[in-house]
């Protein structure tokens, strides 16, 4: 599904990313983790298309297909779906004006009809109670006063909707209470299917108590250094990073 | 993703679409100004002596004036001897009877704005007053309004056909010695549209003006003249479109509502003159002076304004709140694109006892566009107990633009209460791209944006003209971002 080659990119002329090998597999749960600023993030954006990153070097190839090429709004078309880390306010649009918009141009892009109204309105009450979120939050404007575990839930709750392919968690666990991390946990696992690729970017081994990945990488200073099962979760929980740093540049 | 390319290219074609010109023969006088032009205007018109003498008298007093200086907008000097004061297309002699008597060409020019004039295909429920350059062509409806004693027609024929109702209201809102432009306005005006609403009839229908302005190096100065009396209620909406030219063209018009007791009038305008070109060449000089007076006690006046086009407006909707319990509402959405200037806002002055006015201004600045609200709300000394509410909004596109806002407020009466609220936003990239990761594009996701920032104002529009409105402004703010 997501092959990414010996990948470089910097921002404002520093290099983050200094040559990134990942291979991601249609249902399978990867989770990426690393301190801050090893460009864990970058990683994420760099996928989703983020603009203000220049990639020097490799290739990012999803379902075949030059994903660097693609703009952010056709990627997403394509099944790419990016959990923020921190979701923007919208004041003036309505969550589910905005997610009607979305799914819709995503369904046009698949040569599918366009929701109406009242069919949209049935799979927002299904998908809600996924995670758990309230009918009122759908209505309010995007992200607009909620508090930082409802813009959380509300990312889940747009991937529901969306029905992505491939979607990257951006340190979706930061910021959430012990109810809440169980909440966006519990969602997310019901949107493991054989067909959808899922990568957490997270620097806490916590949420991969509740998400349980299949592999995890490490990421050190723009390098995937170590990738392993899940026990290399709770190593790093047990002796940190430091014991991994200063490999040798290949 | 070829279909996405499309969509961009559509948007990149999608410019001014009312900028094409019809090739019609034209009456015209030479361009220029002086006694002997208004005495040929008035006597093109067949005018009575008194309007003609009113003419003059505003033209004298002009000339004793000078261009207001203190607006936020900048243009080179005006040239009012270069400027034809009267152009109208050729018609028969007598002016049309009916529709059938209109020239095809210019019921296709219509037709292309969608403003359709033809009997069988006219807007339903809205009867429509077309101004072409100087004069009025066609208005649609006429019949079925006369029925319920509504008059709606051009202001030249009510001239002809009611003077005395011309001659007690025209200037009592705005006088002949007003403003600058306002003077120039009453010395030289060619048409517009009039409406009398008599004594306890609710107009069954939306009356609506369309003006376009045509001819080449003209000017259009139209006066509207609204009278609701006793308990009537009106509902009227203008939209203005220019062609395409190089060169900057003045539009001086005048507005006058007057609300009798207990007497509502709803004005809604949506103006997309032409705005300039991406570089400010060109574009129409939007100079206006609209008033209205709430005279009866409980009366109520509200303007809405979406103004979309002009390479520079200049207009300040106002009531004056005469009557007790009178109330006066101000709307606007004004937007500022590439090198448009904008100045704009509202006067409510509260006379009466009791007196409420609500005032809701969206400033949407992008490209290099200025955009400047300025309002004044003066509670008089008799005005016991009134209220004013405030609210103006700004929402800027890019860092090249501006948003200005100077609110007046006077006070003289200590019963008062004044709320004034206002903030400036802008549209982030972070927010264009988080729309851009859920598949919608930026251009998509700024009409979005701007929509909602819109809302409480288009929420006042007839709500043909509220879809309207919307497409215009993601027409106008196309490539305003990327």
């Amino acid at each position: 599904m997501l092959e990414v080659k010996n990948l470089h990119a910097s921002a404002s002329g520093r290099e983050i990313l200094k040559g990134v090998d990942l291979v991601v597999k249609a249902g399978e749960v990867h989770a990426i983790m690393g301190p801050n600023g090893s460009g864990k993030s970058t990683l994420a954006h760099v996928i989703a298309g983020r603009p203000g990153y220049e990639i020097t070097q490799g290739s990012v190839l999803y379902k075949g297909q030059d994903l660097l090429a693609m703009t952010p709004e056709q990627r997403a078309r394509e099944g790419v779906f990016l959990a923020f880390q921190y979701p923007v306010e919208i004041p003036g649009v309505s969550n589910v004006y905005f997610l009607k918009a979305a799914l819709n141009a995503i369904r046009k892009h698949r040569g599918e009809p366009e929701l109406d109204a009242m069919d949209f309105l049935s799979l927002v009450k299904e998908k809600a109670k996924l995670v758990d979120i309230d009918e009122s939050l759908v209505k309010r404007p995007v992200n607009e006063g909620f508090s930082g575990g409802e813009k959380k839930r509300n990312e889940i709750f747009q991937m529901a909707i969306l029905d992505p392919q491939l979607a990257v968690l951006d340190e979706t666990d930061s910021g959430l209470d012990i109810d809440a991390l169980r909440i966006v946990a519990s969602g997310v696992n019901q949107l493991r299917t054989p067909e959808r690729a899922i990568v957490l970017v997270t620097h806490y081994q916590r949420l991969l108590d509740y998400i349980v990945p299949d592999i995890v990488h490490v990421l050190l200073d723009g390098r995937i250094v170590k990738s392993g099962d899940k026990d290399l979760a709770r190593e790093l929980e047990a002796r940190g990073y430091e014991w991994l740093e200063a490999p040798a540049a290949p | 993703m070829s279909s996405d390319s499309i969509t961009a290219k559509d948007f990149a074609d999608r410019e001014y679409r009312a900028g094409f010109v019809t090739d019609i023969e034209s009456e015209s006088v030479a361009p220029g100004l002086s006694e002997d032009v208004i005495r040929l205007i008035s006597a093109k018109k067949g005018e009575p002596e008194w309007l003609l003498e009113w003419r003059l008298k505003a033209y004298r007093h002009w000339l004793t004036m000078k261009e207001p200086g203190w607006a936020n907008v900048h243009h080179p000097p005006i040239d009012y001897q270069s400027i034809v004061y009267y152009s109208a297309p050729k018609q028969k002699k007598g002016g049309p009877k009916s529709l059938a008597d209109v020239d095809p060409k210019l019921l296709e020019t219509y037709e292309k704005l969608g403003v359709p004039l033809h009997e069988r295909a006219k807007l339903a429920g809205v009867a429509v007053d077309a101004v072409f350059d100087s004069v009025s062509v066609a208005t649609t409806f006429r019949e079925k309004l006369e029925e319920v004693g509504v008059i709606f027609c051009s202001f030249s024929e009510a001239v002809q056909k009611h003077p005395e109702l011309v001659r007690k209201w025209l200037g009592t809102v705005v006088p002949y010695t007003d403003n600058f432009y306002a003077t120039l306005n009453s010395a030289v005006f060619t048409d517009g549209s009039f409406c009398y609403v008599p004594r306890g009839v609710r107009c069954p229908m939306e009356l609506s003006t369309y003006f376009r302005i045509n001819a080449a190096n003209t000017g259009q100065f139209e006066r509207t003249l609204i009278i609701a009396e006793d308990g009537a209620y009106v509902s009227y909406l203008e939209g203005c479109t220019a062609p395409i030219r190089d060169e900057n063209q003045l539009h001086a018009a005048v507005v006058e509502l007057i609300a009798l007791e207990t007497a509502q009038i709803k004005y809604s305008t949506v103006q997309n003159w032409y705005p300039g070109d991406k570089e400010g060449r060109g574009g129409i000089y939007n100079f206006v002076t609209k008033r209205g007076k709430c005279l009866g006690r409980g009366s109520k006046i509200s303007w809405t304004q979406v103004e979309t086009g002009s390479a520079i407006t200049w207009k300040y909707p106002s009531c004056i709140l005469q009557g007790d319990d009178s109330v006066g509402e101000f709307y606007s959405v004004a937007v500022a694109n590439n090198r448009q200037q904008a100045d704009t806002g509202t006067k409510m002055i509260h006379i009466g006892k009791n007196t409420r006015s609500t005032i809701i201004s969206k400033g949407i600045s992008a490209g290099h566009g200025q955009n400047t609200y300025r309002g004044l709300v003066r509670i008089g000394k008799a005005a016991d107990d009134s209220r004013n509410y405030s609210q103006c909004d700004s929402l800027l596109l890019g860092d090249q633009c501006g948003a200005h806002t100077f609110p007046y407020i006077e006070v003289l009466n200590s019963t008062a209460q004044m709320e004034h609220e206002a903030s400036t936003s802008k549209i982030g990239e972070d927010q264009l791209f988080y729309f851009q990761q859920r598949g919608i594009a930026p251009e998509d996701a700024v009409n979005m944006i701007v929509n909602g920032f819109c809302k409480e104002v288009f929420k006042e529009l007839p709500m043909e003209f509220a879809v309207e409105a919307q497409k215009l402004l993601g027409v106008s703010l196309e490539g305003s971002v990327g």
